[in-house]
């Protein structure tokens, strides 16, 4: 194997790495003045919201900047070589060799055209000369490697027939083939369902023990990084702000940027009523808008007029190995408490405002849509699905992809009808009244927020505008100007500046255009407000702030909030019953202490264990499932968690693989869909436990989701 | 896929049915048929004159049944005069009126009478469909390879010189006619006054022999018109595949440049444009029919050209099966392709 000779000191010397973009217009500096050290055998995590230069730290690494992009300052040492001076044939000794790397898009990252197995080979052929039996041979370990059932037929398949954890096995088995010295991981999960995401992390975490490789791991969740790493950068605008090891920078962070981020993260501890979410103030700046001096400065609570804005703020040492880049690090109480914020009262909880009862909705689907013919398919996106939610009252709807979550929601807003079951809302049955049928009280009571405010609104009319659409539809106040009255009302509402009536979709954040999408569907005074993941495509630091707003309205309007959400750190925090769902079936339905306590069901145990939690003092039992979701297309016989359930063989009998579970009642309303004994339920063991909380974290102790 | 195919079929045939109506009934339209009396009986004809004429033919039948007979579905058409057969449309110039089947449509391989070469319809598309048939061959042996070549080449380093100057010649081409095109080339290569004298500037020899000097000029001529459209697409979906993620991957794993355009690239990119090459098909009989009379090659083109001017209704309506049926057959190949390329698209 051509490999560099060895190197005694660090893999990777990245040392004051600055990188511009050069567009027509300017140049756009979007990494400044940045170092970090990659030791042997060590993990080094980076995060950092969306646009503050991970991705672009790792491609500088791998010198694919491309046309516009180009290192102008510092520079990258690998081995001790500076990779900045090599030409491009060394370079393609390096890559794919002793440097490889996996990112976000498993499938994109894939050759559609061709077999995995050639896709593999490719590499030892490459690299090593090996023959093609002999890569065959090597692709075919370490399928294994990666624990991918049936490795032959696997190396013999294209992309397309693959699942995406399977995809992102394979995207990392290509980049261990060679047994690289350094691994640059680019968010790899952040496409996958979290239990898939808990066995892909454990995958790279074991098999960089197993080969020594070192890693760079990219992610913007910190409790991602809590897991896999021993070092931690966190960036903010094309800048480190601090670095230091994991339980120095989450314990005794010492940069204003650390903490607000870790303040804006819901805590397995703190609720709704007593402890909001202290959001970032603002928004993050353009690379070619950033203030001079500190980068955080505008949203920095101890901001300091004279000191952080003028000059250049270096990195400087915090502690052994800890750096920070804020100039009044050491004057700072880091121990202060939080600013208590106002405690608000508990709603009370009214009455039943909607009613689910035996609700089912099948899919026909023609088992070849391009060619038809072939028979047709069944697809039970939604069966026997039983609650209801009351006045005021949250209910969160949790489960992975596929699970029916979505397809509930269309049910319930009349874009689907139910293909069984009753759906009563008021007093009518509207299960099967499609959107256009219903009255246009009947459309207004219910409204949803959805998941990408990007294209939820209309481009190319003004804010104003939409609102008072959305207005007229509901047939309110008697003249334009009642309607542009409430409108202006609505905005305030939801706190954003009344001049921004007039502004178009574009001119507004992504926060902001959330915000104008819960404004329009607060308009008809809305009785129930279906919230499709409102936040997940939006900034950690914009989304506490987004959440809160949904909670404030939600308790003056006294609206019943449907939040569906795959997060279960913020599902915990501000919901209060939790309806677990598997394969479009309610397998858990309690309030959120009776979910997040055991007796759990098997499913909701390995969800909980799943989330990554960015707190040192949190003790997590480790249960990660084998394999992926069934397809719901064919989903497993009896119950639906069988495959992949580790309490299966308590059930005598083969229970689980033959019949459907009932639903269970247990104390308080709790329902559970499982086999399992009171015996066995009752000896469940918590997954989450709370240690003793170093001194600094306890304030800013979470379960993290950026 | 026996079964996709299958379909097609059923769906291609459909639209052979229709389609051959259309031209059947627009060239049996009572203008056109006037025309053909008085074509073939007597140009000073009254009007009188002409209807009992066109009726003793059976050309004043309803427009379906005359089409029914036209393909060989329903009996064609005798005039009985005492119980005596005495005309038969199947009784070819020749042959008795006895010898004469009742059904001779197009199914039964009677594809009419060529007023214009006195000849059998099949006879003379045969003769002509084979020289096309050589032409549209070296046409697709110097346009598809050298269009995917300039468009590869083109779209594997979006913006670059190579690029700019390779997408130049190709929207050249394009925009080019075959009517300039041909007659600059004749005027360039193929005549004594201005330049060399290369080329022959008629292709009239090149049905017994093709040879390089009389078959160059028709050929190119009609592929360059087509190649620089094909390369645009090759082009644009080269560029697009260079920048997906999967190219990424290569290069980050240490594949060459050159092995990345071949090994990862090409064939995702030429997806798109085997479509499109398959569809340029119908659109080169357009150049065919411009090219054979600027060259004056006799065949399916020129064959047209002939049929049109001299209202050869029978002829006319040969030459337009075939075209439907090429331009059908072009279309399930390149679906067929498509299928076969992309493995996203399997059937089970
Ligand atoms: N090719 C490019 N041309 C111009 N600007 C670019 C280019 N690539 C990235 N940028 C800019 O550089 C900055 C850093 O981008 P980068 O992709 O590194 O962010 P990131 O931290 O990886 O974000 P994410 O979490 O969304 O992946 C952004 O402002 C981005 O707009
Ligand atoms: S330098 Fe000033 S503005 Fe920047 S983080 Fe420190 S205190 Fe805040
Ligand atoms: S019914 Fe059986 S397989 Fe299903 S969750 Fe319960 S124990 Fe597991
Ligand atoms: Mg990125």
């Amino acid at each position: 194997m051509t490999k560099l000779a060895d190197h005694a000191g660090p893999i990777l010397e990245i040392d004051a790495l600055s990188i511009s973009f050069f567009t027509r217009l300017r140049e756009i500096p979007a990494v400044m003045d940045f170092s970090v050290t990659v030791q042997p055998g060590e993990a080094v995590g980076l995060v950092g919201e969306s646009g503050c230069g991970k991705s672009t730290v790792a491609l500088g690494v791998m010198q694919d900047l491309g046309k516009n992009g180009a290192v102008v300052g510092g520079s990258i040492k690998f081995k001790g070589r500076d990779l900045g001076q090599m030409s491009e044939e060394e370079l393609r000794d390096i890559r794919g060799n002793e440097i490889a790397m996996i990112y976000q898009e498993p499938m994109a990252s894939l050759n559609p055209a061709m077999r995995i197995g050639k896709q593999l080979m490719e590499v030892p052929i490459l690299h090593d000369g090996a023959s093609e039996a002999e890569a065959y041979d090597m692709a075919l370990q370490v399928v294994t490697d990666v624990k991918l059932p049936d490795p032959k037929r696997m190396l013999d398949s294209y992309p397309h027939q693959l699942s995406g954890g399977q995809q992102q096995r394979i995207v990392i088995a290509m980049a261990l083939m060679s047994k690289p010295a350094l691994l640059i991981l680019d968010e790899p999960t952040t496409a996958l369902d979290v239990t898939v995401e808990a066995g892909i992390v454990e995958l790279v975490k074991d098999l960089g023990k197993k080969y020594g490789t070192s890693m760079l791991f990219i992610s913007h969740n910190l409790g991602l990084v809590l897991e896999t790493c021993d070092r931690v950068c966190v960036m903010y605008s094309g800048e480190a702000v601090e670095d230091g090891a994991i339980g120095e920078v989450f314990d005794n962070m010492r940069h204003p940027y650390t903490q607000a981020l870790f303040r804006s993260i819901p805590l397995p501890g703190a609720d709704k009523n007593s402890r909001p979410l202290v959001a970032i103030p603002g928004n993050f700046p353009l690379p070619h808008e950033r203030p001079p001096g500190c980068n955080f400065g505008p949203r920095c609570d101890y901001f300091e007029a004279g000191r952080c804005d003028s000059g250049v703020i270096p990195m400087r040492d915090a502690g052994p190995g800890h750096h920070s880049r804020c100039v009044k690090f050491d004057e700072i109480d880091w121990n202060a408490p939080i600013a208590a914020p106002a405690e608000t009262s508990k709603r009370e909880i009214g009455a039943p405002v909607l009613k689910v009862e035996n609700l089912k909705k099948y899919y026909q689907v023609a088992a070849n849509a391009l060619f038809g013919g072939g028979a047709e398919k069944v697809v039970k996106a939604n069966e026997t699905l039983d609650f209801e939610a009351r006045e005021s009252e949250t209910l969160a709807i949790v489960g992975e992809s596929g699970c029916g979550k979505s397809t509930l929601a269309k049910v319930l807003m009349g874009l689907e009808t139910a293909t069984d079951g009753t759906i009563t809302m008021g007093n009518a049955d509207i299960q099967s009244t499609p959107i256009e049928g219903r009255s246009t009280k009947q459309v207004a009571d219910i409204q949803m927020v959805f998941q990408n405010p990007f294209d939820t609104l209309n481009p190319s009319m003004t804010v104003g505008r939409q609102i008072i659409r959305a207005l007229e539809v509901f047939d309110y106040g008697k003249s334009d100007a009642d309607r542009r009255e409430r409108m202006l009302h609505l905005l305030d509402l939801v706190k954003l500046p009344r001049a921004f009536a007039d502004r178009m979709p574009r001119q507004l954040s992504g926060g902001q255009k959330q915000r104008v999408g819960i404004a329009r569907a607060f308009a008809g005074d809305a009785k129930i407000v279906v919230a499709d993941e409102p936040v997940s495509a939006l900034d950690v630091s914009v989304q506490a702030a987004v959440t809160d707003l949904l909670m404030e309205i939600q308790r003056d309007q006294k609206t019943t909030l449907l939040f569906i959400s795959h997060d279960l750190s913020i599902v915990r925090y501000l919901s209060d019953r939790v309806m677990v769902m598997y394969l479009g079936h309610v397998v858990e339905l309690g309030t959120t202490d009776q979910v997040f306590a055991p007796p759990y069901h098997p499913y909701t145990e390995a969800l909980l264990s799943a989330v990554p939690i960015a707190d040192t003092s949190v003790q997590k039992k480790h249960i990660v499932l084998e394999g992926d979701i069934p397809s719901a297309m064919n989903p497993p016989s009896g119950c639906p968690f069988q495959t992949r359930c580790r309490w299966k063989d308590r059930v005598p009998g083969g229970l689980c693989e033959k019949d459907v579970p009932p639903v269970r009642h247990l104390d308080g309303g709790h329902q559970v869909k499982c086999h399992l004994s009171d015996a066995d339920l009752a000896a469940m063991e918590p997954v989450i436990e709370v240690g003793e909380a170093p001194p600094a974290a306890a304030a800013q102790a979470g379960v993290t989701s950026m | 896929m026996a079964l996709f195919i299958l379909r097609r079929l059923g769906v291609m045939v459909l639209t052979a049915l229709c389609l051959t109506f259309i031209v059947f009934a627009l060239t049996n339209l009572e203008p056109n048929l006037e025309k053909l009396a008085k074509n073939q009986a007597n140009s000073r004809m009254t009007d009188e004159q002409v209807i009992s004429w066109l009726d003793a033919r059976g050309y004043n039948d309803p427009m379906l049944v005359k089409y029914g007979r036209w393909l060989g579905v329903v009996p064609h058409f005798t005039r009985e005069e005492g119980g005596e057969v005495v005309f038969s449309r199947c009784a070819n110039p020749g042959t008795s009126l006895e010898d004469a089947g009742s059904y001779c449509g197009i199914l039964q391989g009677s594809w009419g009478w060529s007023t214009v070469f006195q000849n059998d319809v099949l006879e003379i598309l045969a003769v002509r469909g084979n020289a096309t048939a050589w032409l549209m061959l070296f046409v697709m042996m110097v346009m598809v390879p050298g269009a995917l070549v300039l468009g590869v080449l083109a779209g594997m380093r979006e913006g670059s010189k190579l690029d700019r100057s390779l997408s130049t010649i190709s929207i050249g081409t394009t925009a080019t006619p075959e009517y300039v095109s041909g007659v600059l080339f004749i005027a360039v290569f193929a005549s004594a006054t201005f330049g060399p004298n290369w080329f022959k500037g008629t292709a009239t020899s090149a049905i017994d022999d093709i040879t390089f000097a009389n078959f160059t000029l028709p050929v190119l001529t009609i592929a360059l018109y087509g190649m620089g459209y094909i390369a645009r697409m090759t082009r644009a979906s080269m560029t697009e595949v260079m920048t997906a993620q999967y190219i990424r991957t290569a290069r980050l794993k240490g594949v060459s440049f050159p092995q990345i355009v071949l090994k990862h690239a090409l064939r995702n990119a030429l997806i798109a444009p085997f479509t499109v090459i398959m569809l340029q098909f119908p659109w080169l009989l357009n150049g065919v029919v411009i090219v054979e009379t600027l060259f004056n090659y006799k065949g399916f083109g020129w064959t047209l050209v002939q049929a049109a001017g001299n209202n050869d209704i029978d002829l006319l309506l040969g030459v337009s099966i075939i075209s439907v049926v090429v331009v059908l057959v072009t279309q399930l190949i390149s679906d067929i392709g498509y299928v076969f390329l992309n493995p996203r698209i399997r059937i089970a």
